[in-house]
């Protein structure tokens, strides 16, 4: 159930490229096991802005709050540390070609929590056994389907024990067969109550596990609200008419 | 015909003398050079400004001077001038070392330029540091990729290390000009320091063909 102190919160983040403006101020706030979705046309800043929440890019202005304290960067040192509780998934997996898929969720344990080999080895495992791939530990990213290769990218997220989960697009590189072990996986994590953040554009397979849609176009959030309330049929919200036409064009097909 | 095989034959083990200091150099000079090889990649593409310019410098500089006259302006020139009391073959090792860190540090550096880019992001947000990224994740990618290119250079230190003569490193061919000034069988001679090029090229490119056999991930490539 949500909490009061969100677990991680930003305040008005604003970004810009070579003098784009690609986020102009955006707040959201995530309370534990709170699952929140991110929609909206591509180049709206749903990447930009997960990647702010995780540091990855620096924000220009704007605060982020993890568990009621404000985040200060002032040396790399407290970047590194920061990026260790947020959890990140990217579309493209970006797994570690040279691991194998054990190796690729125990190598952040051995080098950047520091646990012996052995320890991370059986962490891992367990890791592995959570997103249903105990038996393909053994197994490099090329030797893996796209699927799998982003339920390793899930395990090895976990195994860091963040806080939040920040997803980017994390089944839009799957074809349709691969897309629902994946989603079984995210809703498996939603049950057990981790605070989730998922940039997506199918909306429909996982809109009964959201507690808010968000809808950001041009660098804002112009909508907000559950599910329930933005997705009502003959709604006259952004966040519909968007969904229509991706409606459409699943018909269309 | 007879002669110049016995000259040949009585001069072969002073040859293969040679061939050890030659080996000598290239794997002292091929070490050497991929440290510095690494070091220039990773700075190239990760380095500030400042870096960017003093490596750029550095790899036109030994890419852009002939290494004969890089053998005299440091052996005869720089080294003296500084007062360091390097032997030939010390000297040698440094600049076949210097010329080829230039180029590897582009082999080195177009490795890591072809890797996909999420996997450095990958590490950054699961938390890694810059050089834990580049030491644990690139890396060991960058020296696997670049074997073939590397195999290449390695053939060429070899076949340049016979430059070392002109500073009187005693190695193959420093030897073989020796004997043949004294027996005028130039032929017979410098037929066998090719041949002993020739078989050193093929026991280091094969060691390395089976070293990328060895290494290579599962599932990439053929």
């Amino acid at each position: 159930m949500p909490q009061d102190v969100p677990v991680l919160s930003v305040k008005n983040i604003t970004k810009s490229f070579s003098g784009v403006p690609i986020l102009k101020g955006v707040s959201l706030e995530l309370r534990e096991g709170e699952i929140k979705i991110l929609i909206g046309p591509s180049g709206g800043g749903k990447s930009t802005l997960l990647q702010c929440m995780n540091y990855l890019v620096a924000p220009d202005q704007g605060q982020i709050w993890l568990d009621g304290e404000e985040i200060c960067i002032t040396k790399k040192r407290d970047v590194y540390a920061y990026r260790r509780r947020v959890g990140m998934i990217f579309q493209d997996f970006n797994l570690f070609d040279h691991l194998t898929a054990i190796d690729n969720v125990a190598i952040a344990l051995r080098k950047i929590k520091k646990i012996s080999k052995k320890e991370a080895l059986i962490r891992a495992l367990k890791e592995l056994e959570m997103v249903g791939l105990a038996d393909k530990g053994h197994l490099y990213p090329a030797e893996l389907s796209g699927g799998q290769k982003q339920r390793v990218a899930i395990a090895r997220a976990l195994a860091m024990d963040p806080e939040v989960l920040l997803l980017d697009e994390p089944t839009s590189a799957l074809d349709p067969e691969l897309i629902g072990e994946v989603i079984a996986v995210i809703r498996a994590l939603a049950n057990k109550g981790m605070t989730m953040i998922l940039a997506t554009h199918q909306i429909g397979l996982i809109r009964n596990l959201a507690h808010e849609i968000l809808f950001m176009e041009q660098g804002l959030i112009v909508e907000r609200g559950t599910p329930g309330e933005l997705l009502s049929r003959g709604n006259p919200s952004r966040t519909q008419g968007f969904c229509d036409r991706l409606n459409e064009l699943y018909d269309e097909n | 015909m007879l002669e110049s095989l016995s000259v040949i034959k009585a001069s072969l083990p002073y040859l293969l003398q040679g061939s050890l200091l030659t080996v000598g150099i290239v794997i002292g000079a091929m070490l050497f050079g991929l440290l510095l090889g690494l070091a220039g990649a990773v700075g190239l593409v990760y380095g500030n400004r400042l870096v960017q310019v003093v490596l750029d410098f550095y790899v036109w500089f030994f890419r852009g001077v002939p290494i004969l006259v890089l053998l005299f302006l440091f052996y005869f020139g720089l080294f003296n001038y500084l007062g360091l009391n390097f032997t030939a073959f010390v000297s040698v090792i440094i600049i076949l070392g210097m010329v080829t860190g230039a180029y590897q540090a582009n082999i080195f550096r177009g490795a890591i330029l072809s890797l996909p880019r999420g996997q450095f992001k990958a590490a950054s947000a699961l938390g890694m540091s810059d050089i834990q990224a580049i030491v644990t994740i690139i890396l060991p990618q960058v020296l696997r990729i670049s074997i073939p290119a590397w195999t290449n250079e390695f053939s060429i230190v070899l076949k340049d290390s016979a430059l070392a003569f002109v500073i009187g490193a005693p190695e193959i061919m420093g030897r073989a000009q020796f004997i043949a000034s004294r027996t005028y069988q130039h032929l017979a001679i410098y037929m066998t320091a090719g041949i002993l090029y020739f078989f050193l090229t093929w026991i280091g490119v094969s060691a390395l063909a089976r070293l990328e056999k060895k290494i290579r991930i599962p599932g990439y490539s053929c």
